[in-house]
């Protein structure tokens, strides 16, 4: 089973990564309103219950792969 | 007379800490024993206060201070903490005591993007902790940050108990990071745990530019003196 977390800055919290991205889109002419900028991580897991190991990634963001007081983050599984 | 007592202060090593030497040299000259203390050990020494010190801790790898915080001797630190000791973080060390839930809030990458590493000057918001009991209040500081994560963030509803609870000792005078409010050190709510970017032990000696990193530090050895009298 392959796990996918995306880590995103929360809205509201500076992104000064986002901000120098969009500025560089906007110098390439690309209209960007604006630009965030996360974290992608990739998780190979053994196949398994795929609600346990829902669970399981969620305490892993919540102890270490996001800070949830500044980061928020999606879990996508695929087996 | 006989001198006075010197504490025993632990300074945590992990792995990328570079300033764990330069900490121990100013607290021996201002009057501590510094004992270094490696990452993996999972029990302190009998010392009177721990400093976590500047670095690149685990490479900086996923978050400032988000991979040292797991290391076995952060269970220790904790307790520490937990039953009142008095806990230094400089720079990486407060981004790992933030990581780890010991101070409240968390450091995210400079708003100008641009690695700091300067004098900057420094406002003493509060006198009546551990760490700043030397300065005066409002007194201005200069001593050095090196840092490019040190933008502190914290929601509306934090600031406000911070700024209630009277825990925000230090604020920077031109902000170098875009930190809210410009704060740049806070303490937990009991006091004993206070974390700040700009590195005290950098600015102790004349020959480096200021002495008063030394309002920090012996301010911190005399508390830690303190309590190792009341103690005995």
């Amino acid at each position: 089973m392959r796990a996918t977390i995306l880590v995103r800055p929360k809205p509201g919290i500076l992104d000064p990564q986002g901000e120098a991205v969009q500025s560089s889109l906007q110098q390439l002419g690309f209209h960007v309103d604006e630009a965030r900028v996360g974290r992608v991580i990739d998780l190979e897991l053994d196949d398994g219950d795929e609600s346990v190991a829902r669970a399981e990634l969620e305490r892993a963001c919540e102890q270490l792969l996001a800070n949830p007081l500044i980061e928020s983050y999606e879990i996508a599984l695929e087996s | 007379m006989s001198d006075p007592p010197r504490p025993r202060i632990a300074i945590i090593t992990f792995p990328g800490s570079n300033d764990d030497r330069d900490a121990a040299l100013a607290l021996e000259r201002l009057g501590a024993d510094a004992t270094l203390v490696w990452h993996a050990e999972s029990e302190l020494p009998d010392v009177a206060a721990v400093v976590l010190p500047g670095g690149f801790s685990y490479g900086d790898y996923l978050r400032c201070g988000a991979i040292a915080r797991f290391a076995a001797v952060m269970g220790a630190v904790r307790r520490f903490a937990d039953e009142g000791g008095l806990v230094l973080g400089i720079c990486n060390g407060f981004q790992v005591l933030c990581e780890a839930g010991l101070l409240p809030g968390a450091l995210r990458p400079n708003a100008s993007l641009s690695f700091v590493c300067r004098d900057v000057a420094l406002h003493v918001e509060q006198v009546d902790t551990p760490f700043t009991s030397h300065a005066q209040p409002g007194q201005e500081l200069t001593i050095p940050v090196k840092h490019g994560e040190g933008c502190y963030v914290a929601d509306a509803e934090l600031l406000a108990r911070l700024e209630a609870n009277g825990q925000i000792v230090l604020r920077y005078g031109a902000n170098p990071n875009g930190s809210v409010r410009a704060i740049a050190g806070v303490a937990n709510e009991t006091k004993n745990v206070f974390g700040l970017m700009p590195h005290p032990e950098h600015a102790v000696d004349p020959l480096l530019g200021s002495t008063d990193g030394a309002l920090i530090l012996g301010s911190l050895v005399d508390s830690a003196r303190e309590r190792l009298l009341t103690a005995a």
